[in-house]
């Protein structure tokens, strides 16, 4: 199992690597537009008085992970009752068949679920969520999205992570003074539009290509936990028939001698 | 001036699909078909479902995509496209099996139906059957 584990996280770190050339690339063009456009607006920048929440909740479909899904678990618990407290309410969208079951048993109200997804990964999966909540943003059914996942910081670090993703938080374009402006097709406006939803797959994908790391990062640990344990089990347990074989062979030894002593006298 | 080549890369957010020099590249703009040649102006537009056509030397390649965005700079041509397949390697069988659940989902047009979302599959499923029989 920490072969197994070892091998898939390696798979799922170079995942993580190859999608460096295009989100940096979508990175720069989007930058770039901000940069140009006064004043952006657009349904998904548009900031609304919280009542409906859609937590999205990503966790594995199977256990023996340590406490890679209960982590998740327990915090979007905490930020579903955040938001009752306040007077909003909660939808989820379950990623991960252990998210799914547990909020399904307690009653919560889950908007849709994506099981078993993670073995064969598709880009085409992280598009199917998006669509689903940006539709319910721009419909005004819900006025805020966030994402509940583990973040993969290393082999042996992974921590949970709780993003916003809508309303979209533009970042601040950088300082680009040398850049000659393009010819754009269609207007600046369309085009921003297009690359706002682009940039949100986006997110999203690297939300599940994120957990599926630190999922197979927290399966490894896991396992070599669960191995490390069972040799400190076996090795006290042949200490133990040690000392009973031993404690057997004394006795019988004594027997002996004194039985041989009682003949001599 | 006809036979200048370029640098063209086309970025998949699973991977970096193709990069070389090439003397064309022709792409599915959302306002027609458009052919970029060496030296051509700054120009930013955006994809859709088409059939990209690139030429290295003499034989054209060509790419199914389900859409993104074109850059042109002095220093070289990017395609952003959320998901592209060479010509060869598409699976019409696969493609086929979409298109027909596609279909079926339209035709049966049960009231929970996504439609814009049937429709676009409808649509890739179309343009990954006809690029491949471009070939």
């Amino acid at each position: 199992m920490r072969v197994v584990a070892a091998a898939r996280l390696r798979r799922a770190q170079e995942n993580i690597t190859a999608t460096r050339p295009y989100a940096e690339k979508l990175d720069t063009i989007l930058g770039h537009l901000i940069s140009q456009i006064e004043n952006p607006t657009h349904p998904l920048l548009e900031r609304r008085e919280v009542k409906h929440v859609c937590l999205i909740s990503v966790s594995g479909d199977r256990g023996l992970c340590g406490s890679f899904n209960s982590n998740v678990l327990r915090t979007t618990t905490q930020r579903a009752e955040h938001y009752r407290e306040n007077g909003a309410d909660v939808t989820l969208i379950c990623i991960g068949r252990r998210t799914h079951e547990h909020f399904s048993r307690r009653g919560y109200d889950i908007t849709d679920a994506y099981v078993n997804i993670f073995r064969q990964l598709e880009f085409q999966t992280a598009v199917d969520v998006v669509h689903e909540f940006e539709q319910l943003y721009v419909d005004r059914q819900i006025d805020r999205v966030e994402v509940i996942y583990n973040n993969f910081k290393s082999a042996i670090l992974q921590t949970v992570l709780v993003e916003q993703l809508l309303p979209l938080v533009p970042e601040e374009p950088e300082g680009d003074e040398l850049f000659l402006d393009y010819v754009y097709e269609p207007g600046q406006e369309a085009l921003f539009e297009m690359l706002l939803s682009q940039d949100l797959n986006m997110q999203m994908w690297k939300v599940l290509l994120d957990s599926n790391a630190a999922e197979q990062a927290a399966r490894m640990a896991a396992m070599e936990n669960a191995t490390q344990k069972a040799n400190e089990l076996i090795d006290e347990l042949i200490l133990q028939r040690n000392r009973a074989r031993q404690t057997q062979i004394t006795t019988e030894i004594s027997e002996i001698v004194s039985g041989a002593a009682a003949l001599e006298g | 001036m006809l036979n200048r080549s370029f640098r063209l890369e086309i970025r998949t957010p699973e991977k970096l699909l193709y990069e070389g020099e090439v003397t064309s590249v022709r792409a599915p703009g959302v306002e027609g078909n458009f052919e970029i040649l060496a030296g051509h102006i700054p120009f930013l537009t955006a994809l859709e479902v088409g059939e990209i056509r690139i030429r290295e030397g003499d034989t054209p390649q060509l790419l199914s995509t389900s859409g993104g965005v074109f850059e042109v700079l002095r220093t070289g041509v990017t395609a952003l496209v959320e998901t592209a397949e060479w010509a060869s390697e598409i699976d019409v069988a696969r493609a086929e099996t979409a298109l027909e659940r596609a279909q079926a989902y339209l035709a049966a047009n049960e009231p929970d139906l996504n439609v814009p979302r049937a429709e676009a599959a409808r649509a890739r499923a179309q343009n990954r059957i006809k690029v491949a029989s471009n070939l």
